[in-house]
């Protein structure tokens, strides 16, 4: 494999004992996040369910009440009722950090404080469904801001959940093994060298002792 | 200030109007892409999308996954739930942990 490649050299065996170093820290401070990220994840993904389910039935319930609402009055009128909006929503947006993914929070502030001003219409000339109508879908409002909270910041996790178990399983499987691997066969090299060197030494002594005095060690 | 948009069939979503969200009426795919193109290039922090609409533009919505803002987030339009938020939600879990462990009955 790898190894074939290797140049066993003392340098490169400095260099992949520190890449190891790094490899195994990376790999140590990789896990803790995946772990810190997964914790937070099942937390929030939880929630998420909860109030998509809440949202959900709410909007169910909010467009029964308007179905009722469009029957007890003509299509025209209740496209006048609702031309001009008066309330105006002003979204403010803030990040926060967790483990290094940016999620969203977001902050909503109204025109006017008066809740009342979602009834954008007179109530002389529109039926008392609509007001209920809109009314259920006010009421889910708070909810349905949380629920983009929420869902935006578990799909963000959830990208960054993969990639961190990736690189964990990268480090853990393939880095870390290969470079132990490629660390011992330097090793084991460069010690077969100097048993080598060593030989060479001790026979080219023997034949210059043989030659000067015809003198043998044994 | 940052803004929410709705985006639907008109009768999905005229309601909320009343509440101070911008509303969309699109008719096709081809007004959905061009809709959510301009709103996420403007200043809209959330945008809301029926689960019909949603279901044509999967790849458009996959474009804004990565990004934090704006967020865009499915819900039932008029004509019932189709389930595809709540598949959306399983789908980050599968995403997360390899399988569905929390919400798969």
């Amino acid at each position: 494999m790898a190894s074939a490649q290797v140049n066993p050299t003392r340098m490169e065996l400095t260099r992949l004992k520190k890449k190891r170093i790094t490899a195994v820290r990376g790999h140590k401070l990789l896990k803790d996040k995946r772990d810190e990220l997964m914790r937070r994840y099942l937390d929030l993904v939880r929630e998420n369910m909860e109030v998509r389910k809440r949202v959900e039935a709410g909007i169910l319930s909010a467009n029964k009440n308007f179905v009722i609402a469009k029957a007890g009055m003509s299509e025209a009128e209740l496209h006048t009722a609702l031309m001009a909006p008066k309330q105006e929503i002003n979204l403010v947006l803030d990040e926060e950090n967790v483990m290094s993914v940016e999620i969203p929070k977001f902050d909503y502030k109204t025109r006017t404080a008066d809740e009342n001003d979602i009834y954008s219409y007179g109530f002389a000339f529109t039926s008392s469904d609509l007001d209920g109508a809109v009314k259920s879908l006010g009421d889910i409002l708070p909810d349905m801001i949380r629920l983009a909270e929420c869902e935006k910041a578990c799909q963000l996790m959830a990208a960054e959940i993969e990639k961190t178990r990736r690189r964990v399983n990268a480090l853990e499987h393939v880095i870390i093994p290969e470079t132990e691997k490629n660390i011992k066969y330097i090793t084991m090299k460069l010690d077969e060298n100097e048993r080598s060197t060593q030989i060479r030494l001790m026979k080219v002594k023997d034949m210059m002792l043989e030659e000067a005095h015809h003198y043998s060690e044994t | 200030m940052y803004k929410i948009a709705v985006i639907g069939d008109y009768d999905s979503i005229y309601g909320f109007a009343t509440l101070g969200l911008s509303i969309c009426p699109v008719r096709n795919r081809e007004e959905t892409v061009d809709k959510l193109h301009q709103l996420a290039a403007g200043k809209y922090g959330i945008i809301y999308i029926t689960e019909r609409f949603a279901a044509e533009v999967t790849e458009v919505i996959e474009e804004y996954r990565e990004q934090t803002f704006p967020a865009i987030i499915q819900i039932p339009g008029v004509s019932g739930n189709t389930g595809a938020g709540v598949g959306g939600v399983k789908k980050t879990v599968e995403q997360a942990v390899g399988s569905d462990i929390l919400f798969s009955e």
